[in-house]
């Protein structure tokens, strides 16, 4: 049996510049099979969105490191569910302090990892929650 | 590549050493790995204040001036920012080391959408000479220097440095600025660029050849290996990229019609003090020496002040840890030794909660009180490059001159830096070592204490710089107020003036301090270069 490979968009939103973490991740799941997709930097949230829909991703994983988390997520999980996207796995990873992981959660982030989560962490969690 | 490698047997017993450089080191240096190496003082080292400058560009080093403290500052609103630089300059700090917001360091307005969120978070939100007026009101801007943390538009902030010393009754002669303006190291690793590689290089050329016709105390350039090395690269590749990325300013400085010696000696770096301490030591004694070389050889300077590769070796946040915040102190004071060891001119420290997010006012002062503790207490100022003449560590630095040029001779066989950057070549090669540093640490290949060995006890909590959006309401407010109030025929006029020099390759700076003047916004002198040299697009990197 041959099971489809996981789609996965890496985006930096914002203007935040620092993207070591987000490609270091994008290099950790595409070794573990996945299929990864990197925006680049300086993308807008209408953009990213866009870019799901246009590659067809089964999840968005967002990279901020500018503390600017919390209202750029709302924003993508707002529009998210204005497009019908519902089925995407949108996690957010980079520097997340701790009491903001259940207002991420809260406001529809599947998981949250912030710096220095293990790799096997963030793709266990990628490969079952796309798997429900 | 990836961590430094420690190889053990089973009774814990090192066997063998691998730098991050790719240097091994051995159990016992003696004179005879001086005699294989070929050592030589006078060539080699010379005495300090001597050509190549191994040993340190002044001949007393900290006998004559301590290094300069510059602790990176900056948040919110210009009044909450004024208010954190009079605190740090009252405790002592020496200089200033301005931290913009992303949406100023990208050239956006703060009520731009692509700002929201963002204002006034990882520095100091600026939209216009308003809010310089307000962040350096009652400053000596003739005696204390400033470092502008500003790459893609610091042509813009330094024309309004002038233009709010001006209006303080400071020249553009007397005072001293320092933007960094470095953005081949946005585009290889920090990210805050903008325009595309030639037209952004030209602005660097534009700031560089302004100093110096004009402002004589300026830096104009601040040449950053310390973000690629953030980025992933090697200590030998830090260095080596930085000497390529300084020679491209040069060679654009050249064309213009200068003779080497009028310019370069106001150069400085920007290095990084993160990692294997002997390293470290090794990486900057060896810089010196290149970088002399590489200006008296290829550029054919005279003078000896050309050759001085001087700079604030700083910074050192990428060995922070979040786990067990407080053990960063200890480690920034020995980032902080590094950086003595070899000889800065000027320093600063990650603070303890920086990879949380910005600093305290509680924790900024632990890092300053650190540098001073390192200079007044410990006899950092007793003798000039005291490692000197050490088995190890001439060998050591011999060593990493050779990986630095290797480094640099890869670079030349890929087609030059410029190349290099363009087709992401630089951009891959760190990724790949950043991506294997991590897994060293994730699978406890190298030791990060708290992190992935002695990993119990007390986590202990920190008390965090908080983000307000109260800020970015006043400062929008401010500004919606600063387009009602100014004079918005100068506004267009000397907007007008900009596009006509940025369109017939003119020097931008005196064009940018007249719409500074005219209280013209960031983002609209920012939309004038963006309409005419477009964006830069980021090659892939997989």
């Amino acid at each position: 049996m041959t099971t489809k490979r996981i789609r996965v968009l890496i985006a930096k939103p914002g203007l935040d510049g620092h993207d070591r973490g987000a490609k270091v991740l994008a290099y950790a799941l595409r070794d573990a099979g996945m299929e990864v997709i990197y925006s680049g930097l300086h993308q807008t949230v209408p953009g990213i969105v866009k870019m799901a829909i246009e590659e067809d991703v089964d999840v968005i994983g967002l990279s901020i490191m500018s503390g600017a988390h919390i209202p750029i997520s709302k924003k993508l999980m707002d529009l998210i569910r204005k497009e019908g996207l519902d089925r995407v796995t949108v996690v957010v990873g980079g520097v997340i302090p701790v009491k903001d992981i259940p207002v991420l959660k809260q406001i529809g982030v599947a998981g949250v990892f912030p710096g220095g989560t293990p790799f096997e962490d963030s793709i266990k969690f990628i490969k079952e929650d796309t798997s429900k | 590549m990836g961590v430094a490698k420690y190889i053990k047997d089973e009774k814990d017993r090192i066997q063998d050493v691998i730098l991050q450089s790719g240097i091994h080191l051995k159990p016992l240096y003696t004179p005879a790995d001086l005699k294989e190496i070929g050592f030589d003082y006078g060539k080699d080292l010379g005495d300090s204040g001597e050509y190549p400058f191994t040993r340190g560009i002044h001949k007393l080093g900290y006998r004559s001036r301590e290094w300069t403290t510059r602790q990176y500052t900056g948040f919110g609103t210009p009044q909450e920012t004024n208010q954190r630089f009079k605190l740090m300059i009252s405790q002592g700090q020496t200089g200033l080391n301005v931290a913009f917001d992303l949406p100023t360091q990208m050239g956006y307005d703060s009520d731009d959408p692509m700002a929201e969120g963002e204002v006034g978070r990882v520095g100091m939100a600026v939209d216009s000479l308003r809010d310089f007026e307000i962040a350096f009101s009652d400053m000596a801007l003739d005696k204390i220097g400033s470092g502008l943390t500003i790459n893609a538009i610091a042509s813009i902030i330094l024309a309004m440095y002038q233009a709010v010393a001006e209006k303080y009754g400071f020249s553009k002669q007397e005072i001293s600025a320092t933007p960094q303006n470095d953005i081949l190291k946005e585009i290889i690793g920090r990210g805050a660029w903008i325009f595309p590689l030639e037209p952004a290089v030209r602005l660097i050329g534009d700031v560089i050849e302004y100093s110096i016709k004009e402002m004589p105390r300026a830096n104009p350039v601040s040449v950053c290996g310390f973000h690629i090395r953030q980025s992933g690269a090697t200590p030998a590749q830090e260095i080596a990229y930085a000497i390529l990325i300084a020679n491209v300013y040069i060679d654009n400085v050249l064309e213009r019609g200068y003779n080497i010696d009028e310019f370069v000696a106001r150069f400085s770096f920007n290095l990084d003090i993160f990692g294997n301490l002997w390293e470290q030591v090794a990486k900057f004694r060896a810089a010196r020496k290149l970088w002399a070389r590489n200006i008296r050889e290829k550029y054919g300077a005279k003078n000896d002040r050309s050759m001085f590769l001087r700079g604030i070796f700083g910074g050192g946040q990428g060995g922070l840890t979040k786990e067990q915040p407080e053990n960063n102190i200890a480690r920034s004071a020995y980032h902080a030794l590094a950086a003595a060891l070899s000889g800065a001119q000027t320093t600063a420290l990650g603070s303890y909660d920086e990879a949380y997010t910005i600093p305290t006012p509680h924790s900024a002062l632990i890092s300053l009180r650190t540098l001073q503790i390192l200079m007044d207490e410990v006899g950092l100022r007793d003798t000039v490059d005291p490692l000197a003449g050490s088995y190890f560590i001439e060998t050591l630095t011999k060593q990493m001159e050779e990986k630095i040029v290797e480094e640099m001779v890869k670079i030349d066989k890929v087609g030059g830096m410029l190349d290099a950057i363009s087709t992401g070549y630089i951009q891959k090669e760190l990724v790949s070592q950043a991506y294997e540093y991590e897994k060293g640490i994730q699978s406890g290949e190298l030791t990060k204490i708290g992190v992935n060995k002695y990993t119990g006890g007390e986590q202990g909590q920190v008390e965090l710089h908080e983000y307000s959006d109260k800020s970015a309401i006043e400062q929008i407010k401010s500004l919606k107020e600063l387009r009602r109030a100014r004079n918005s025929k100068e506004v267009t006029r000397t907007l007008k003036a900009l596009e006509k020099a940025a369109k017939d390759k003119v020097n931008v700076m005196p064009y940018l301090v007249d719409c500074c003047k005219a209280y013209a916004t960031i983002g609209e002198m920012t939309n004038v270069f963006r309409d005419i040299f477009g964006e830069f697009v980021e090659p892939s990197i997989f």
